[in-house]
């Protein structure tokens, strides 16, 4: 039986331009952007506030929305989030 | 604590402690958590219409060393105390309400305030809503 992809269809990834915002700005905007999401889509976020990995761990933990992914480069954090 | 607010007294009017407790504020309605303000004192002073938007000055353990660092952390892109509790409201349940008395004190009137306040109550009112909820004075 083949394996079925019982997640939500993704309608494309939202960018989230958040480089230079101080805390709570960076998770402030990806809350307001997250409205705007269906259930189940992507947004990704690029931060430069250092308490950005503590700060989205938290909000994720909270919320129930998940971080798909999280990396940083050259001082830009970037994180995927799911919308639940 | 999922229902009872975070409860925000705010009595101070200057933008360092004004930008502290929108700070708290956001951070909580961000994570869901319904956010109550009540507004006595200097702080309401500083929700008068047309008045959140101008310079309110510092605290006085702030001194001239720490103006010149808020001011650069504000030309870095901090944003404003009352476009961060704008959008603290945009994203939860942030209720702002103005203390009666100090209403009273100041001579203001319900229509002299800031469209970001949403009412006037008395302090058993804050009470009531607070319920069992943590409660900061700032």
């Amino acid at each position: 039986m083949p394996a079925v992809d019982t997640s939500a269809p993704q309608t494309g990834t939202i960018l989230l331009d958040a480089k230079g915002l101080k805390c709570p700005m960076p998770i402030v905007r990806t809350a307001q952007a997250m409205k705007n999401l269906a259930s189940g889509q992507l947004l990704e976020v690029l931060a430069t506030d250092p308490g950005a990995v503590a700060d989205f761990a938290a909000w994720s933990r909270s919320t129930g929305n998940e971080i798909v992914t999280s990396s940083v480069e050259g001082g830009v954090y970037r994180f995927i989030v799911r919308r639940k | 604590m999922e229902d009872d607010p975070l409860s925000l007294v705010l009595f101070s009017g200057t933008d360092d402690r004004l930008n502290a407790a929108a700070v708290l504020a956001a951070g909580a309605a961000a994570l869901g958590r319904p956010v109550h303000i009540f507004l006595q004192y200097w702080a309401l002073d500083a929700f008068r219409a047309h008045h959140v938007d101008m310079p309110h000055g510092f605290a006085p353990e702030a001194g001239p060393e720490g103006a010149a660092k808020i001011a650069a952390l504000n030309a870095a892109g901090a944003a404003s105390w009352a476009d961060t509790l704008r959008a603290a409201k945009d994203i939860g349940a942030v209720d702002i309400q103005a203390c009666t008395l100090s209403m009273d004190m100041l001579g203001l009137e319900p229509g002299q305030l800031d469209p970001l306040v949403d009412g006037v109550e008395g302090v058993t009112a804050f009470y009531s809503t607070a319920g069992s909820g943590q409660i900061l004075f700032i």
